[in-house]
């Protein structure tokens, strides 16, 4: 089964950070604001365009591309 | 503390300033040096590094504010730029400035240079807003924690500050030893005292062996070339090698590869930063951002979000034009009703043709420049200021990244051409916010086609004098006739920006982070003052300073005579051909090119060299102004060419000199000129064509 990637969740769930797929400088920018494996991720908000959406990650709301989104595994939403 | 004016101080101490993005060390700095370097709410504000003197008690502080990063593991030039000066700046003491509300993250960067050096002081800063929102931070339990001084502060009211500096006077004195270190996966950390114990000796006592260790282990060749530049000979010697070597070896024994080690450091001290902030971070109210959420899913909700947006700034450019009319015209009439007086005055010792060049040459173009460019922009800088202040600039990225992105650029270039309202150079230096050097590339070549306030006195004019009618109380059509203008220059963006990137600068839209900050309630009064002095009257002395020589140059071109005809007559004739196929005349064309400096002067060279060959004597008022340019051929169409031409045209003189710092290459800047020129002669040809034929 296909593991669901943060792109997939709806706003407005918690889920669990499980790895990052992307690479180079992205990946870099990813874990340094703090998006490692296991942080709880909040999504929150998408952009007009919906291309963007905003994850609380760490006490900051952070916008990442859907693109983006779609490399970053999730383990599976938490309340 | 103490403004420091002299530059021959003695400096006993040097402090770094570090921190992450938007968490108020330009604040900190301003306290404590006294500078104005210009701050707002959003990330990337501190360009390079800035520095400043700080006086506490006796003693004197060299205070670097370095650019803000997320991290120095150095992926960017910031954060090259941040690690080399805490590494290789022989700073006494780093301040580490940390936002209270995001602890976690920012410990990450407290972790890493704790790394490097053990002279921290931690400061951790809008610890009131972090109450406001039921964040508590222990700040003893940090102190013990990590090793190191940590002051709470609030320094937008200066809250701690006070202790701030006593610290960084104390503690830039002592050298501190028992700093908290991160440790390591056992095998990485076996690795490490391998290297340590073979670099140590030759280190001399300079820089931290372990952190150098580290490094070598890691194969950051970069960083590697600086290590031996500072320390003046190679760190790579035999010995050396065969420990890295030896390390890495027992690394590889144990499955851990050498191409993921950095990886290991990342996680390693994210996990260790989390560990600490659950161990002093306290949460009072759970969902204590939701009030801000409210607000953002109304301004970045997918129907009302554009919308407000532009009845936003279509509110700013409407309260700039109908705020500055009364000031305008008051300044307009004093500063040429006194001309007559002026002139007679220098008459009485000066000979009339001297008089006449300072009179009717430079003060009139002054005069000028003064009474149409100061009030708008004492109205357009505070308002805009106030919406950085507030954290609205972040979300407009936000809100247009799909057309962006269709144009395989970023979304932070919204954020660059919101800065080129207020001036196109600062538009310019502000790309830096944007990671992608292509999509960077493409922001700098198209921030000129938002109209700068050097222009907007020129188009509003324009706009009154022959669209909307002088004396038609109406500026609600002044300002969507303003705004259709706006709106050719974003699409013209567009347009611009997609050919590019499918041409000379090819590529894909690259990924990116967008940090949307905490709003926060800007301190009016601050501001205000703030945006007078930095902005307002830094802009306003640039033009003058311009205008006045300009105005002499423009004098003596319309008064010397070669065979009959003036010297500006000659030169707009020769240029008139060309600006006849564009619907000006060689008169308005020339005053773009001479514009060049300032574009704010356009309009007076228009007018000083109309009225060389004209006999007006008043036109202090808009009917004469107009009365002056329809009597020399403008038509509505003419007005419309020059709305264009002025959109669209070479950047001043100061902005292609940021181009050209910023690119460091002539190639881009010569692009950054003949680009908007080439689309101002294509539109304003094709749109005279039309009417021709029309």
């Amino acid at each position: 089964m296909k593991q669901t990637r943060l792109y997939d969740v709806p706003l407005g769930r918690k889920v669990t950070v499980d790895k990052i797929l992307s690479e180079g400088s992205i990946k870099r920018r990813l874990l340094d604001i703090g998006l490692t494996p296991g942080t709880v991720v909040y999504s929150t908000l998408k952009n007009p365009g919906g291309n963007l959406v905003a994850y609380m990650i760490r006490g900051a709301l952070i916008a990442i591309r859907d693109d983006d989104a779609k490399n970053i595994l999730i383990r599976g939403y938490c309340e | 503390m103490k403004k420091i004016n002299e530059e021959k101080v003695k400096i006993d101490k040097v402090i770094a300033l570090a921190g992450n993005p938007n968490v108020g060390k330009s604040t900190v700095f301003n306290a404590f040096t006294g500078l104005n370097q210009h701050t707002g709410n959003w990330p990337g504000k501190t360009v390079s590094n800035a520095s400043g003197t700080m006086r506490y008690k006796d003693h004197y502080f060299k205070i670097y504010d370095l650019p803000g990063t997320y991290s120095i593991l150095a992926h960017s030039e910031e954060e090259a730029v941040a690690r080399d000066f805490i590494c290789f700046g022989d700073s006494d003491l780093t301040v580490v400035v940390c936002d209270a509300c995001t602890l976690m993250r920012n410990l990450n960067l407290v972790l890493q240079v704790t790394e490097i050096t053990s002279n921290v002081i931690v400061c951790v800063n809008l610890i009131d807003e972090a109450k406001k929102k039921g964040i508590f931070i222990d700040i003893a339990k940090l102190e013990k924690l990590l090793g190191v001084k940590v002051v709470a502060t609030t320094a937008r009211s200066g809250k701690g500050l006070d202790e701030l500096a006593s610290m960084i006077d104390k503690y830039s004195f002592i050298k501190n030893k028992n700093t908290f270190q991160v440790e390591y996966d056992s095998y990485f950390e076996e690795a490490i005292e391998i290297v340590v114990k073979a670099v140590k000796k030759k280190l001399k006592g300079n820089l931290n062996p372990r952190w150098v260790a580290i490094n070598l282990i890691n194969e950051d060749k970069e960083l590697l070339e600086n290590i031996s530049n500072y320390l003046g000979y190679q760190i790579l010697d035999e010995k050396v090698i065969s420990a890295i070597n030896k390390a890495k070896m027992l690394l590889i024994e144990h499955d851990i590869m050498t191409n993921e080690l950095e990886d290991l450091i990342v996680a390693t001290i994210n996990k260790k930063a989390e560990e600490i902030s659950n161990l002093v971070t306290h949460y009072d109210k759970e969902d204590y951002t939701k009030k801000d959420r409210c607000i953002d899913k109304i301004l970045t909700n997918k129907f009302t979000g554009i919308p407000l947006m532009l009845l936003l700034f279509a509110f700013i450019f409407w309260l700039t034009i109908e705020g500055a009319n009364y000031p305008s015209a008051l300044l307009n009439k004093l500063l040429f009703s006194i001309e007559d007086n002026l002139f007679n005055f220098c008459n009485l010792f000066l000979p009339r043709f001297l008089s006449d060049m300072l009179i009717h040459g430079m003060y009139r173009t002054l005069a000028w420049v003064v009474s149409v460019m100061l009030p708008p922009m004492m109205i357009f800088f505070p308002l805009f200021t106030l919406l950085e202040d507030l954290g609205y600039l972040p979300r407009i990225a936000f809100n247009v990244d799909k057309v962006f992105k269709k144009c395989s650029s970023c979304g932070k270039q919204a954020l660059t051409m919101a800065m080129g309202f207020g001036c196109n150079a600062v538009g310019v230096s502000g790309t830096r916010i944007i990671d992608s050097k292509r999509e960077r590339l493409i922001a700098i070549l198209t921030n000129c086609f938002v109209p700068c306030n050097g222009r907007f006195p020129t188009l509003i004019a324009i706009i009154t004098m022959f669209i909307v009618g002088i004396g038609v109380d109406n500026s609600l059509l002044s300002v969507s006739i303003l705004m259709g203008v706006i709106l050719l220059g974003i699409f013209m963006t567009f347009l611009v920006s997609s050919i590019l990137s499918r041409t000379l600068l090819k590529g894909v839209p690259s990924s990116f982070t967008l940090e949307l900050p905490p709003y926060r309630r800007p301190q009016v009064g601050k501001v205000i003052i703030r945006s007078i002095l930095d902005r307002t009257l830094f802009v306003l002395g640039r033009a003058v300073s311009i205008a006045i020589p300009a105005g002499l140059v423009i004098w003596i071109m319309a008064n010397v005579n070669i065979s009959g005809v003036s010297l500006l007559n000659h030169t707009a004739n020769l240029l008139d051909p060309f600006a006849n196929l564009l619907g000006m005349d060689g008169v308005i064309l020339l005053a773009f090119i001479l514009g060049f400096p300032a574009n704010e002067i356009v309009i007076p060279i228009i007018i000083m060299s109309y009225m060389a060959t004209g006999s007006l004597t008043d036109f202090s008022n808009l009917y004469e102004l107009k009365n002056l340019l329809i009597n020399n051929g403008w038509t509505i169409y003419t007005a419309i060419s020059v709305m264009i031409f002025c959109l669209f045209h070479f950047p001043c003189s100061t902005t292609c000199l940021t181009i050209k710092k910023e690119t460091k290459s002539n190639k881009w800047t010569l692009l950054s000129m003949l680009i908007p020129t080439l689309c101002g002669i294509i539109l304003c040809f094709v749109f005279n064509l039309i009417v021709k034929i029309i």
